[in-house]
């Protein structure tokens, strides 16, 4: 026995976290108490794949409820809950964990501190965000238990008013929406602040502004976005929670009040969240594309001046989300432009990264094929983009499957895809493990082979007049073959999930032990161990120029002496 | 790796301070939610289908205001003076400026408590909703002014404040200026632009 014991006692000393089914509550417990940006990236990456398991089958029941005409898999009161809890919760938490999770994760590594700049306030973050949305959640019980009526949300994901008020929305569903936003609101911004603070305050001597990696520009005007723009968000349902609970008038159309003035608002937020989400991309874009091209980024200054263009021009564009409301002419004239003006700093990012690929080493890793497929996809979603800024055209097709198909190009094919490369290019230094190529090429391909079949028809449908959020439709229409190509497309893009998700827990065990710097790449966070230590860098590097390992490697042509 | 990173070392390398960069943040973010509040109240003069109406209830809230505003100036040389390491001065001045605060902040209860017994509460109309709210949120700011500087006062009076504490004082006295900077915004737009509707 006393044997016995003392191997149990050293096991305990030498085990690492989650290692052994026995220290199961010890790992919880190091991810509760923990105040490491590492392992906060990880609970909000975490948090983000999950949510994104649950409102995709969300998505699959849409879809297969939509697969053939007259439907009945769901009832309409089920799909109206369905589009907007699908809606709600992708963007709120699923695409903002994720991007706080890389932000969190990479930032401080980028610019070679040990941590955040407010490590505390980054757990609080965090737990703000994920009870955020389990309290949105928690609406399919706590709803119709608390009045016996309402369920989930079921007003589209920007809680169209006047639908939103007390005596079309019975029950607390639409508080529930209200709340728990607002509660990973105050999250989002007290994150942004955080990673502000950090960038601005701890990066590393030599680390001067023009050197920092396009990502973390990137993610600092994303984030100054976030500070900017949750706010009116956080207004819009502080007014919409008085109106249901104290009678305020804001939206109520009967004592004056203008159901106009909430898309006004939601939209201030709704058009720069698009650029929150997208920036962190192309930062990832901006980081991998190079160092599969062996070439540096083509034209860093234009691509930081481009994505802080964008950011200011993000402000100016969200009624071109209304213009089938009744804005007068020079509101349509002023927000068509300043959304085809938004194109051109877009525009020239694309161009950046393929003179950045022009005459370069290719090596076809899939970090690099999914950039490429971002490339392709971003450019469609663009281009559908700049079609519906010409108001004209979106009088025809505004609230159709057309604009359905453009902004699930822009959220899935552009922003998941550098999300796919993020994991693919960074999971080694997180893990110590490679990614698996095979199965990280069957996770690519069925992917991009079912996203296109199930977002490429929708165009095709919302031209034919299909309108968005309906929860069935009649045949005869030319409705029906599109559909269900759609339909058969999201089951494919199941698959190509369940490979990656695969992918995430074989790796980690079984993966080819990748070593610090397996793409041979150029930035500071590929200098220390993979995984790093608690404390990332043992000494605090000094950067001279852009690309610190490039110097480190090649002493003899160092990048310095051509900056 | 590293040794060889650091070894190509500059001479000089300042970065700003966290909390000047991080209450900047703050208060940027407090602003664009003060903005969507001032244009829901700009956008809604003259809208309210039922009364009562902002000419027949608003009076400028004169005293009100002076209160509020001259705390700046009192937090300045509570500063200045915690700067001289004059500790006495210090406390002095900063309970002029709690004092001043607390005074803004009654002096709105008893204007809210007439306006309620004149009928206007923030169900009443269009004009009610947006004045509570646009004058709550300021004041539910200087209710949170007042705790972080009752929080310094009690911590001085124990001696746990000192004059290296410098820059944690500014940033409160930062606070309260945007607070003040925002009266002036809500006093312009409810009490001067709205009055005549």
């Amino acid at each position: 026995m006393p044997n016995g014991t003392t191997t149990i006692d050293s096991k305990e000393l030498v085990a690492g976290p989650g290692e052994e089914k026995g220290t199961l509550t010890g790992w919880i417990q190091d991810l509760v108490y923990t105040v490491d940006h590492k392992k906060l990236g990880f609970l909000y990456i975490g948090t983000g794949l999950f949510f994104l398991v649950l409102a995709g089958v969300m998505a699959l029941l849409i879809r297969a409820q939509l697969a053939f005409p007259d439907g009945r898999v769901v009832t309409a009161e089920v799909f109206d809950s369905l589009f907007t809890m699908h809606g709600t919760v992708m963007i709120f938490w699923v695409a903002m964990p994720i991007v706080f999770g890389m932000a969190n994760y990479l930032v401080p590594l980028m610019i070679g501190a040990r941590d955040m700049a407010f490590p505390r306030l980054n757990a609080f973050s965090f737990w703000l965000t994920f009870f955020g949305g389990c309290l949105l959640f928690f609406s399919y019980v706590g709803a119709p238990g608390l009045y016996g009526a309402g369920g989930a949300p079921d007003a589209a994901w920007f809680a169209i008013a006047p639908l939103t008020s007390r005596a079309f929305s019975q029950g607390p569903s639409v508080d529930y929406w209200s709340l728990s936003l607002l509660v990973t609101g105050i999250g989002s911004v007290t994150g942004a602040i955080n990673i502000m603070v950090t960038i601005f305050c701890y990066r590393c001597k030599g680390l001067t502004l023009d050197r920092l990696p396009l990502f973390v520009w990137m993610t600092m005007v994303t984030m100054f976005l976030v500070i900017l723009f949750l706010p009116p968000l956080s207004a819009a349902q502080i007014m919409l929670t008085l109106q249901r609970y104290l009678g305020a008038k804001f939206f109520d159309t009967q004592a004056g009040g203008s159901a106009i003035l909430w898309q006004h608002f939601f939209w201030i937020f709704g058009h720069p969240e698009v650029y929150i989400l997208v920036l962190p991309a192309f930062g990832v874009i901006s980081e991998v594309v190079p160092v599969f091209s062996r070439k540096p980024i083509f034209g860093y200054p234009m691509m930081v001046a481009a994505s802080v263009l964008i950011g200011f021009i993000s402000a100016g564009v969200w009624a071109h989300h209304m213009f089938t409301v009744g804005l007068n002419s020079f509101g349509q004239t002023f927000f068509a432009i300043s959304t085809l003006a938004i194109a051109v700093p877009t525009g020239i990012k694309i161009f950046n990264w393929l003179a950045t690929m022009y005459g370069g080493k290719i090596r076809l890793e899939v970090p690099m094929l999914f950039c490429i497929g971002f490339l392709f996809q971003f450019l469609i979603a663009g281009l559908t983009g700049v079609m519906l800024g010409v108001a004209p055209f979106d009088w025809q097709l505004n609230d159709s499957y057309f604009v359905i198909a453009h902004f699930h190009y822009v959220i899935v094919g552009g922003i998941l895809f550098a999300v796919f490369a993020f994991f693919y290019f960074w999971y080694p230094k997180a893990f110590g493990r490679m990614l698996d190529k095979r199965l990280g090429l069957l996770h690519f391909w069925f992917f991009t082979i079912g996203f296109h079949l199930t977002f490429d028809p929708q165009h095709f449908a919302g031209i034919l007049g299909m309108p968005r959020r309906i929860y069935t439709y009649h045949p005869g229409r030319g409705w029906e073959i599109w559909n269900l190509l759609s339909t058969i497309g999201a089951f494919v893009q199941g698959i190509g999930i369940a490979f990656f998700v695969i992918n995430l827990f074989w790796s980690a065990r079984k993966g080819k032990i990748a070593g610090d710097d397996p793409w041979d790449a150029w930035t500071l966070e590929w200098v220390t161990t993979s995984p790093p230590p608690d404390y990332n860098y043992d000494k605090i590097p000094t950067v001279t120029s852009r690309r610190p390992l490039w110097d480190l490697k090649h002493p003899e042509d160092p990048d310095w002496k051509f900056e | 790796m590293n040794a060889e990173l650091t070894a190509t070392a500059e001479t000089e390398w300042k970065l700003p301070s966290p909390r000047v960069v991080g209450m900047i943040c703050v208060i940027m973010t407090e602003s664009a939610l003060f903005a969507i509040f001032v244009v829901a109240y700009l956008f809604y003069i003259g809208k309210s289908v039922s009364g009562p109406y902002p000419h027949e209830v608003l009076e400028l809230p004169i005293l009100g205001t002076v209160l509020l505003l001259s705390s700046s100036g009192t937090i300045v040389v509570a500063e200045q003076m915690l700067e001289k390491g004059r500790q006495a001065g210090f406390n002095l001045w900063w309970f002029i400026t709690f004092a001043l605060g607390f005074g803004f902040l009654i002096y709105t209860g008893v204007e809210w408590n007439k306006l309620i017994h004149l009928g206007l509460t923030i169900n009443s109309n269009l004009f009610g909703s947006t004045y509570y709210s646009l004058v709550g949120l300021h004041a539910s700011h200087v209710v949170v002014g007042l705790i972080l500087i009752s929080l310094i006062l009690v911590m001085n009076l124990t001696g746990r404040i000192r004059h290296f504490h410098h820059e944690h004082i500014m940033m409160i006295s930062w606070y309260w200026h945007f607070v003040d900077a925002v009266w002036i915004v809500v006093f312009t737009v409810v009490y001067v632009i709205s009055a005549k509707s």
